[in-house]
């Protein structure tokens, strides 16, 4: 059984289908890049792994649970923009992913001590330690993604969920945050999905690269079918496969 | 070289000097109206010297009342902020609740939207004699005026702000466990909050208004009731007091909420 498994998923608003025909597997810790042209459906896929929405057709299984209805802890999530409070520290955004899961969505006492200190902790290695105290409009856009990253880890959810996080930085922060993301990943084995415009960043970055396009086009009418995936890429040892040995060949690998 | 006028800005000290020809343009008319008037009739109240308006203003903040011995100006002053507080802060706390419940819960919404929508649309000056009829003619009928006259637009107001919050934050606060209601007390609220203030600070105009009407129709004091007083006489002196008062208080509590905003949300700054 693997970790997600997404099975024939349709998505359609009102008459017009954006997503169909999805059929996917992904295992545990697993880095899945998503890229395709602007509208075809990548983010409504991100809501449906999300539970933020319901799909028309089909079920998406997380680690084989019952298809969720609402966003929980189980599903991290990371946006282009909006992905931290603007009305609480940067110490306090990392402590929300444990304080907005209790009844008031606060924490008292040594819960209270202890989230800070694993915050302090948090934000230490994330190097954003120095801007604890501060809000994050007064963060640089890199820097507001990372303590975002953070703060969706923080929570431990069973899967990550990316859309174009790095979509409006500049590249030399970009590379940093590629950096940053690869090293979180190490640590935590993470199964992710990254929507991305940015190829190389898929290819880089992902095990996989998933291609959403539309496989029928009918040019009278451009909107009458949805999308899907049309190529799934091992990406993996740098985008060249068959790099890995599948099977016990008895052969001597080093001389 | 000749600038397009949308594109010229005034620098720092002509801006000061512009804003200031206004009121003097406004209080020369009048000094000079009122002496034109004085010349002909010396005893004339319609327009009396600035002189003598200073002169009532000081007789009226230091001299108490022979029959009662207090200082009415203050007495007013002191009922009148009493009510407009009383109402406000009423309106601002069903503002928050139903407008937070309105901007986030779509079943609030569907059932509470449309009566508010409706209720707003109700003149609150019509409803006065109705107030005095159930609420008699004291405190009550006049803080609910003011309740009633200003909150229907501040929970129209909130709930846009709420229902404007990023889905974004909505869904990554769900995504960290929130439930309905912490979504709304620590995502909603805190950014509501200096939202909250700035409509306040729409809304005092009415509620003065409100406030002024209710006076004017039965009082014992407050400024309203005074100016509506003192109109008997035709006691302009009075009268302008009365009016530079309101108008300098309204100012003083607009800009302490402005205040109270910047001191409480640094982080909203750029939004306000
Ligand atoms: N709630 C909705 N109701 C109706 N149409 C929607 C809704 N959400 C998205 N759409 C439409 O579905 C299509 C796919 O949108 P989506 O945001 O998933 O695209 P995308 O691949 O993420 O694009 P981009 O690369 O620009 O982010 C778009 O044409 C959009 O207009
Ligand atoms: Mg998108």
């Amino acid at each position: 059984m693997s970790f997600v498994t997404v099975q024939n998923l349709f998505q359609s608003y009102g008459t017009r289908p954006i997503l169909e025909r999805i059929n996917l597997t992904v295992e545990e810790g697993e880095f899945v890049s998503i890229v395709g042209a602007s509208g075809c459906g990548k983010s409504t896929f991100l809501r449906l792994l999300l539970a933020q929405e319901q799909p028309s057709r089909g079920a998406i299984s997380i680690d084989g649970a019952p298809p969720a209805q609402e966003p929980d802890r189980d599903r991290g999530v990371v946006f282009q923009r909006y992905s931290v409070f603007p009305h609480m520290t940067v110490r306090d955004n990392i402590i929300a992913a444990t304080a907005l899961n209790r009844p008031f969505g606060a924490l008292w006492g040594a819960a209270r001590l202890k989230a800070r200190a694993e915050a302090l902790e948090v934000l230490d290695r994330i190097g954003l330690a120095h801007v604890a105290g501060q809000y994050p409009a007064s963060l640089s856009g890199g820097m507001q993604q990372r303590l975002a990253i953070a703060q969706a880890l923080a929570a431990k959810p069973k899967i990550l969920l990316l859309d174009e996080p790095f979509g409006a930085l500049d590249p030399g922060t970009r590379l940093t945050m590629h950096d940053f993301l690869c090293e979180l990943r190490d640590e935590t084995n993470m199964t992710i999905f990254m929507v991305t415009h940015d190829l190389p960043e898929g290819f880089k970055l992902g095990d996989r690269v998933l291609v959403f396009d539309k496989p029928r086009w009918d040019p009278t009418d451009p909107e009458a079918y949805g999308a899907t995936i049309t190529y799934d890429f091992d990406a993996r040892d740098g985008g060249i496969p068959y790099q890995r040995l599948v099977e016990e060949t008895h052969v001597p690998l080093t001389l | 070289m000749a600038l397009r006028w949308i594109n010229r800005r005034p620098s720092r000290p002509l801006s000061v000097f512009l804003a200031l020809i206004p009121f003097v343009l406004v209080i020369t008319a009048y000094t000079l109206a009122s002496d034109a008037r004085r010349a002909v009739n010396p005893a004339d109240k319609l327009l009396p010297a600035p002189a003598q308006i200073a002169a009532t203003a000081d007789r009226l903040l230091t001299e108490p009342d022979r029959r009662s011995g207090r200082i009415l100006f203050w007495v007013d002053t002191a009922a009148s902020l009493q009510r407009i507080a009383m109402g406000v802060v009423i309106a601002a706390a069903l503002a928050l609740g139903f407008g937070l419940l309105i901007g986030l819960a779509p079943t609030a919404q569907a059932a509470l939207a449309p009566f508010v929508a409706t209720l707003s649309l109700v003149p609150p000056l019509a409803l006065l004699p109705i107030l005095f009829i159930v609420f008699g003619l004291g405190e009550v009928s006049k803080v609910a005026l003011i309740a009633i006259g200003i909150t229907p637009f501040l929970i129209r107001d909130l709930a846009a702000r709420t229902a404007e919050l990023p889905r974004e934050q909505i869904v990554k606060a769900q995504t960290l466990g929130a439930s309905s209601f912490v979504v709304g007390l620590r995502v909603a609220l805190p950014q509501i909050m200096p939202r909250l203030i700035g409509a306040v600070r729409l809304a005092l105009g009415p509620a003065w208004l409100f406030l002024i009407a209710s006076e004017a129709i039965a009082s014992e004091n407050g400024l309203g009731y005074r100016i509506f007083l003192v109109r008997r006489f035709l006691a302009m002196d009075v009268i302008l007091v009365y009016v530079i008062w309101i108008t300098l208080l309204a100012f003083l509590l607009d800009l302490l909420l402005r205040q109270l905003s910047r001191r409480l949300y640094p982080w909203a700054e750029a939004g306000l």
